[in-house]
């Protein structure tokens, strides 16, 4: 369904993603995983087409994505969907205007078929009673549904989630995770989630690749089924799942010796 | 030296600026003129911006107009009277208005009304990850956002210019005709027998639609080219009135020698 072949990007001299390499099969609900700013984002946007790679290729729907050619492009982006971190709904629309917009911009469907459509994805997520809310009227977690709902409103074989649970209460957090597995069983699809928490992530998830941050850029350092993962030996893996202050991604940012910073020791 | 060298250096840095700027203005309004079939396959998207722009705006416009007219009508008459030459008070102030103040200030009035409204609009768009979830959904920004306030503001500043113009007509009128009493008769013929519609009216209106082009394409370019941060919009923002009101008035010198003058 997807696959990164020593994929390296960054931005301007920044250097983001370092020669990664994996393969997401089909029906599966696989998690990227790493620490904040390691680059997550970024693989989903490389998979999305937002941005392209600077070296390797990156292959969805078993064809290498081209995002110079647009028509290419949106034909592969017909085809799947893409929940932000923030939702990124659109702000002067209801929910019910929100879910409706892509069938609108895809489809010749006339406005009652519209309408059942956009119930049934509401009913899916639990916010058919919100739809003549609008975003602001409704709370994050609740506009994370709704672009959830959004974005499987053409029933997409791929779903990407960006940090899907950051910031939600315990109940929504279950509520989430829940639908993510839930949505990808019932439509079929595949799922990539990209996000840095453990528990729910390891309750829903197929597989697991972690990222790990490199002077290069994110690297790739273990894959696995959860099971797979709880054994693993790998110091970042270890220090990441258990959640430890200091380990191969060190606690202090680098600088000078504290003495010489507060001019009590040191040398000079 | 080193200072002359710095001094150099920034005048180059400003110079390559300016010209990416350009070279960004004109990409974007490439981009929008070639999605031109697609964007008016939906009129409906464009009539909703002339509506919301046109709304925008017009408050002001016609309060300034009507402002603009009535100093114009007092200027005008206490120049004219020097010369004993009230009676040509409506021919001043008509072609006063219809071939300059209205263009240039309607499109001044839209750059900070709507075109500030439009560059912020865009902007927290991009902030909020808007125009990526339209590139996701495979919907064109360029076509479904940035085309409908494109031709929205074409079409909106020559209709606000010439309600600009009108008023400010009515303007003059009244302090010319009602409050100092120039004769009726005489302010509206010479107004009619002196304003000719091909070089005086069309030319004015060419200038507004140009006037439009370039306000409305400086407020999308600063949006969508904007840092999706508060800073980052607020500065666009500005960029808009500033840029947009020199961009009207250096065209505004241009278009009034090609038409007007004998360069």
């Amino acid at each position: 369904m997807v696959a990164f072949r020593r994929v390296s990007f960054g931005y301007g001299e920044r250097p983001v993603i370092d020669a990664v390499s994996f393969e997401i099969k089909a029906g599966q609900v696989v998690a990227l995983m790493g620490g904040s700013g390691v680059g997550k984002t970024t693989l989903l946007r490389l998979i999305s087409g937002l941005v392209g790679p600077q070296q390797g290729i990156v292959e969805v729907f078993g064809n290498l994505l081209n995002i110079k050619n647009q028509s290419q492009l949106y034909n592969a982006r017909r085809r799947m969907g893409l929940l932000f971190q923030f939702g990124a709904l659109f702000t002067d629309l209801s929910c019910y205007e929100n879910v409706a917009f892509p069938i609108r911009e895809h489809t010749d469907l006339s406005e009652s078929m519209i309408h059942d459509l956009v119930m049934l994805k509401l009913e899916c997520v639990g916010l058919r009673g919100a739809a003549s809310l609008k975003p602001s009227e409704i709370s994050g977690g609740m506009a994370r549904r709704v672009a959830l709902a959004r974005a499987i409103a053409l029933d997409p074989e791929l779903i990407l989630y960006d940090e899907p649970f950051a910031g939600l209460d315990p109940i929504s957090l279950g509520v989430t995770a829940n639908l993510i597995r839930g949505l990808n069983t019932a439509l079929g699809a595949t799922s990539i989630v990209v996000t840095h928490d453990v528990a729910e992530t390891f309750a829903i998830a197929d597989r697991i690749v972690v990222f790990a941050p490199s002077p290069n850029g994110a690297r790739l350092v273990a894959q696995g089924t959860p099971d797979e993962l709880r054994v693993s030996q790998d110091p970042f893996v270890r220090q990441f799942l258990d959640g430890r202050m200091d380990g191969p991604v060190r606690f202090h940012y680098p600088a000078e010796p504290i003495g010489q910073a507060l001019g009590i020791g040191g040398p000079g | 030296m080193r200072i002359a060298l710095e001094w150099v250096a920034t005048l180059g840095q400003t110079a390559f600026k300016f010209v990416r700027q350009l070279g960004v203005f004109a990409i974007l309004l490439w981009k929008i003129l070639m999605r031109t079939p697609a964007i008016w396959k939906r009129p409906g998207l464009i009539g909703a911006q002339v509506h919301f722009l046109g709304n925008h705006s017009l408050a002001i416009i016609l309060v300034a107009g009507l402002f603009v007219g009535l100093v114009l009508g007092l200027q005008g008459y206490y120049t004219l009277r020097r010369y004993g030459s009230e009676e040509a008070l409506g021919l001043l102030v008509a072609l006063a208005l219809v071939r300059e103040l209205g263009p240039v200030i309607a499109a001044l009035l839209f750059a900070g009304r709507a075109g500030t409204s439009l560059t912020a609009e865009i902007g927290l768009m991009k902030a909020g990850e808007q125009l990526s979830a339209l590139e996701t959904m495979a919907v064109d920004p360029v076509a479904r956002v940035l085309g409908p306030r494109f031709f929205g503001g074409l079409i909106v500043v020559p209709l606000l210019a010439t309600l600009f113009s009108a008023v400010g007509v009515i303007g003059g009128w009244m302090v010319g005709v009602v409050l100092i009493g120039v004769d009726p008769g005489a302010f509206w013929s010479q107004m009619s027998g002196g304003v000719d519609f091909w070089d005086d009216v069309v030319n004015g209106v060419i200038k507004s639609v140009v006037f439009g082009i370039a306000v409305t394409q400086v407020a999308l370019m600063q949006g969508y080219e904007s840092r999706p941060t508060p800073e980052g919009v607020a500065r666009a923002t500005t960029l808009t009135v500033v840029v947009g009101s020199l961009a009207v008035l250096g065209l505004d010198f241009v278009l009034t020698a090609l038409m007007f003058g004998e360069l």
